[in-house]
């Protein structure tokens, strides 16, 4: 079977793979790029860099892939459908595949709303699944959203984003299909703290068939404090930590909350090695890659 | 409806200030529905210009007038005396009203004293939601009559983002997630299988991306 990534390749051998995250530096310091990148390289098998995650103005996703690149760590460049229209869309995936940029993580985007320009107008010209399916049409069919055919078609491995803890819940797994039907290869879900929701979750998805159609790489996020914790729960849009977990972190002397929030991810992932249609992990460390090769090591993953 | 809200009084100020003689034409439909341009606002904001107006020692007359509509010529040349007599007119229409009366006065200065905003209803009394984007290809019998395109704030086709809580888009606690109602309507109406289907990308040539639109109904025309 032809293999578009490494990313697909580890998990196409039955690799129970892990994912880190590089946001791009707010301006055009490559330096910031090239200190994540030695942070993570050599523990992880994939990085997603962030489109102007939380619509703050960022180096692109594309240039940041094409550093990653450059290095020798493979990128999920994520790409958002906030920003741009289906002209601007496509003529990315392109570039980002000329720069030799190899898994996409296609989604919506934080409104603009929750960013540091908030008076921009948003696109949404098509919306996420009409993206993979784009992505999916280029490499299946060779073609563009116009049905002209293309000279070389971007090749990549299609992912996705899914949150089991966004409500309607019996409306998730439907979704979950509806983006498998248009071509997703690979899901990575919101940071998982409520660990019974997500059991349902990928129950539901088990029961369905829809895991034996898709890979899905569970997100975590180390807590560095209770007050991330309580930040998260009542400040990030879609985010589900529960209460004995806010508790837990409050718990524990300041100084050791960082210590306390990697055990809780250790815990986690221990959880999702052992569920049936979980194929790997997406460890988001936002601004702490450092924690990144400790989890991934104690979590014998490397 | 077409809704719309009085733009701030000191905006409104610096708008006529240059004008002795101002006409404020309200617009008897819509507007007078949402509270922003009827004859009761036309009756409430020549007061308060005059009133600053005075407390600035500044001399300006004001002259009162509502018409029923003023997107329709029939009815906009009921203002046709007012407008001669007068250096401006602060209009209380719509946008389309506003321009209306500038295609039909080519010599007079229309000023516009509301932000036109949404086409909506009122829902509860005082509180108007936007309803319709007007996008020219109307597909609410898929999604049981409520709007994605205009209610949900990425506009998404294919079901909600990861931002829905408890019924609530992520933009705003206030605001309803368009994606719940959808399913709970269609849950309702037994008619959920609607939303397995794949909706393709939207034709937008329709809607403003097309450029400014015209609706030519050849029967109509003499």
């Amino acid at each position: 079977m032809k293999t578009f990534s490494h990313l697909h390749e580890n998990l196409l051998q039955g690799k129970f793979v892990v994912t880190g995250e590089c946001g791009p530096p707010r301006g055009a310091n490559k330096a910031v790029i090239d200190k994540k990148i030695s942070l993570l390289k050599g523990y992880v098998d994939a990085v997603n860099v962030t489109d102007n995650q939380t619509a703050i103005v960022r180096m692109s996703s594309i240039a940041a892939s094409a550093h990653l690149v450059a290095a020798g760590l493979e990128p999920v460049m994520q790409m958002v459908v906030r920003d741009r229209n289906r002209i601007a869309i496509q003529s990315d995936i392109m570039g980002a595949y000329s720069l030799g940029i190899r898994n996409i993580l296609c989604l919506s985007g934080d409104h603009q709303k929750f960013g540091s320009q908030p008076d921009a107008m948003n696109v949404f010209d098509i919306d996420s699944v009409n993206l993979v399916r784009t992505v999916r049409d280029m490499r299946e069919k060779g073609k563009d959203m116009s049905g002209f055919v293309l000279d070389v078609a971007p090749q990549m491995f299609i992912g996705a984003a899914a949150n089991p803890f966004a409500d309607p819940f019996e409306y998730r797994v439907i979704r979950l299909a509806k983006k498998i039907d248009a071509g997703v290869d690979f899901i990575q879900t919101q940071c998982i703290y409520n660990i019974d929701r997500f059991k349902e979750w990928i129950k539901r998805a088990n029961d369905e068939g829809l895991t034996e159609r898709v890979y899905i790489l569970g997100g975590v996020t180390p807590l560095r404090s209770a007050g991330m914790a309580r930040y998260m729960n009542n400040k990030v849009a879609g985010m589900d930590v529960p209460s004995d977990i806010i508790k837990r972190m409050d718990g524990i002397g300041k100084k050791n909350q960082a210590d306390e929030g990697i055990k809780i991810c250790l815990e986690t992932i221990e959880v999702l090695k052992e569920l049936t249609g979980v194929h790997g992990v997406h460890i988001m460390a936002i601004e702490w890659e450092e924690a990144v090769a400790k989890i991934v090591e104690q979590a014998g993953l490397k | 409806m077409i809704t719309a809200s009085q733009k701030p009084i000191n905006e409104i100020i610096e708008l006529v200030e240059p004008y002795k003689k101002v006409l404020i034409l309200g617009c008897g439909t819509c507007v007078k529905t949402c509270f922003s341009g009827g004859e009761d606002e036309v009756a409430v904001l020549a007061s308060a210009l005059r009133l600053s107006f005075k407390k600035m020692v500044r001399s300006i007359e004001i002259e009162e007038l509502t018409i029923e509509r003023q997107c329709e010529n029939e009815f906009i040349q009921e203002a046709s005396s007012g407008i001669a007599r007068n250096d401006a007119v602060l209009s209380l229409a719509c946008g389309a009203g506003v321009q209306a009366l500038a295609k039909q006065f080519l010599k007079e200065v229309v000023l516009p004293g509301l932000n036109t905003t949404f086409i909506g209803i009122q829902e509860s009394p005082g509180i108007f939601t936007e309803e319709c984007s007007g996008c020219g290809n109307c597909s609410l019998a898929i999604f049981g009559g409520i709007c994605p395109v205009t209610r949900c704030a990425k506009k998404l086709l294919n079901g909600p983002c990861g931002g829905s809580q408890k019924g609530f888009c992520e933009i705003d606690p206030d605001t309803h997630c368009a994606w719940h109602l959808i399913i709970e309507r269609l849950t309702t109406l037994g008619q959920m299988d609607n939303l397995k289907t794949y909706i393709p990308p939207k034709n937008w040539n329709t809607s403003l991306s097309g450029g400014p639109r015209k609706l030519i109904r050849e029967d109509h025309i003499i």
